[in-house]
């Protein structure tokens, strides 16, 4: 997406050349000691000893990823047999993860396109919008919503005067609370730079579409979409990627039934297991799942681009 | 008193600075939210001049790491549950309060003196205490709740409806009392039916909720829900007709303890805090907040008849033992780890 600024910036770049290494030497200390640092601490003590009740001893264990892949029984003495658990709240967590992404993406994208084809001087307008509900606490949005989707709630109220339904639906502690909430929580992330990007687009070119006989269909598919895909794909990563992680939604809209990665991982800081190792393993194998996944998609992605090169 | 998510949202670090030229140093205090009333934290100020800066846990798990991820030194007092003061004690996070120190160690009482968790009340004195188990919307259900079959083998009137704390502990305690097995058992067979039981009553279960376990039930989300005495009164005295009961198979009590962290860095002014809160009075004032009971002598007479008779705090003869959660051992936590585990994957 940092397309653009090696043709024409050079005299611009050249302006700021001899202040360059100390401008940036505040965002390098920040990325490097906010982001590097306890990631590689995360990764040592994911090949730790765990300590009884929180915290490890240096000692190499290899512990934490075997109890993540396999099944010694409900006393640790069993043959080991492949561990079904860890890799269901996995699936689980990247299923509604997924689901919420795609949610974001069905509303996120008209709302994007919408607001940038209003006239330049109330976009700004709809953007602020946007952003308003996100002044307000995640957490206090996440129990409003339990409120709304409660069986005495209002959406249920309002559902069952219309006679829509005769009884209150069953909806706080289901999945499709989770993805609400989720999907709710990180629709600015997808709208936003699809806005920035379908902003960009020449709507002379979808007119020239339409000029060559092509239907609306096809100029959105054809034309449109692999115009504005940086906006959607990194919309999507900013959507999926936190939904991922997030353990409010889970918690209070699904009732904490069942574990997500972000719950899991909590609970070994935080809860009873006391077990940093086996947590930071979990953290480590999410972080490798996703990176894997960004990877493959970006190498598709220039294959892609230079076969139409 | 576990967790409290929403209030924590608002602020997770209070500082409270009194009259800051009159200041004698501070205390700082590592608390639950919303467990101590803002005008006996003045009072204590307006009476020694020192500073009280609190920060604030949701759960005596959380405490514990992010006091061994760091926060000794920093803190000077805690006020960890029952099981963890020995948690604590065993880890070594407690500093030892010597005889003589403490001028009101004398209002504690006798009782609450030599504790299983705290012999001799070497490090920490009595703060609050209550007792655990479930509480029955009784406009949806009339029938015998003083037993543990209301949660793990639930008539089907409340199954589906069952709200249980999303804390390894006090679960696994009550579920233990319900098969009358002993806390921690080492028994394999006993562990394996507890494993069975749990993964059964789990389908009859809506949620597992702490920092909401109140509100579910106020607002007739959950039929019935496990709960803490005193937030179980609460909710009655919010609107709801809800009972709470004393199963016949035992309940869990616990008590909430002050305890000197190792290395305070303002020691004498934590005991300092640490007497005030012995003191008859400030402990009522604790307990009129909070609706549980004081561990002190001469709290009672300070109290109004509703709450010396508060159904809550005083059982009936029917009612099983009272028992404090235990601590396992490394080997037996584990295998409660993996249950807990099971029961959530």
């Amino acid at each position: 997406m940092a397309a653009g600024a090696p043709g024409g910036g050079s005299t611009v770049a050249n302006t700021y050349e001899k202040a360059r290494t100390w401008l940036l030497l505040p965002s390098w200390l920040v990325l490097l000691g906010l982001s590097l640092i306890p990631v590689i601490m995360m990764l040592v003590y994911s090949f730790l000893t765990k300590e009884f009740r929180g915290g490890v001893i240096w000692e190499f264990s290899l512990a934490a990823y075997d109890q993540f892949f396999f099944d010694r029984g409900l006393f640790g003495d069993e043959p080991p047999s492949i561990e079904w658990t860890y890799i269901t709240i996995f699936w689980r967590s990247f299923w509604q993860a997924g689901t919420a992404t795609l949610l974001s993406l069905a509303i996120g994208f008209p709302t994007a396109y919408f607001i940038a084809t209003r006239p330049a001087g109330s976009r700004a307008i709809w953007v602020f919008l946007i952003t308003i509900p996100y002044w307000v606490n995640l957490l206090i949005r996440t129990v409003s919503m339990k409120f709304l989707l409660r069986d005495q709630g209002p959406l249920n109220q309002v559902l069952m005067s219309l006679g829509l339904i005769d009884s209150p639906l069953h909806m706080v502690n289901t999945n499709f609370a989770v993805q609400l909430g989720l999907f709710y929580s990180y629709l600015p992330f997808m709208v936003l730079p699809i806005y920035a990007a379908v902003e960009r687009y020449d709507f002379s070119l979808s007119e020239a579409a339409a000029d060559l006989y092509a239907s609306r269909w096809v100029t959105l598919r054809r034309v449109l979409l692999p115009a504005v895909k940086p906006g959607i794909i990194a919309g999507c990563i900013l959507v999926f990627v936190p939904s991922l992680g997030s353990f409010l939604a889970p918690d209070l809209l699904g009732g904490a039934k069942n574990y997500m990665i972000g719950s899991l991982i909590e609970e070994q800081f935080k809860g009873n297991a006391g077990n940093w190792p086996f947590g930071a393993a979990a953290s480590m194998i999410l972080l490798t799942i996703v990176l894997i996944i960004l990877l493959l998609f970006a190498r598709q992605q220039t294959r892609h681009e230079r076969k139409e090169a | 008193m576990k967790k409290h998510l929403l209030p924590m949202a608002a602020a997770s670090l209070i500082a409270l600075a009194g009259t800051p030229a009159m200041a004698d140093g501070k205390v700082v205090v590592y608390h639950w939210f919303e467990y101590m009333p803002q005008e006996l934290i003045e009072k204590f100020t307006a009476e020694t001049g020192i500073d009280v800066v609190m920060d604030t846990f949701d759960s005596n798990e959380s405490m514990l790491a992010s006091l061994k991820a760091g926060g000794i030194g920093t803190y000077d007092v805690s006020v960890p549950g029952d099981y963890m003061v020995k948690i604590m004690a065993n880890e070594g996070l407690l500093d030892t309060i010597a005889e003589g120190e403490l001028s009101n160690k004398g209002n504690i009482q006798p009782q609450w003196l030599d504790v299983g968790f705290d012999p001799g009340r070497q490090h920490s004195i009595p703060y609050q205490w209550g007792s655990t188990s479930f509480s029955v919307n009784r406009d949806e259900y009339q029938g015998e709740i003083n037993t543990t079959d209301i949660l793990f083998d639930p008539p089907t009137e409340l199954s589906g409806k069952i709200n249980v704390l999303d804390s390894q502990g006090e679960v696994m305690a009550l579920a233990a009392l319900h098969l009358g097995i002993e806390q921690c058992s080492t028994d394999r067979d006993k562990l394996k039916a507890l494993n069975a039981m749990l993964e059964e009553a789990k389908g009859h279960w809506a949620s597992f909720n702490s920092d909401t376990a109140k509100e579910v039930l106020v607002s007739g989300d959950a039929l019935a829900g496990m709960i803490y005495s005193g937030f179980s009164a609460k909710g009655r005295e919010e609107g709801a007709n809800i009972e709470y009961a004393f199963p016949t198979q035992g309940y869990i009590a616990w008590m909430d303890n002050v305890v000197l962290l190792k290395d305070a860095p303002n020691r004498d002014n934590a005991l300092a805090f640490m007497d005030f809160l012995l003191e008859p009075e400030n402990a009522a004032a604790v307990t009129i907040f909070a609706r549980y009971a004081a561990g002190v002598d001469g709290v009672s007479d300070l109290l109004d008849d509703a709450l010396r008779t508060l159904p809550e705090g005083n059982p009936p003869a029917s009612a099983g033992p009272a028992v404090f959660i235990d601590v396992c051992d490394e080997q037996t936590q584990a295998v409660y780890d993996q249950i807990w585990t099971n029961v959530k994957k």
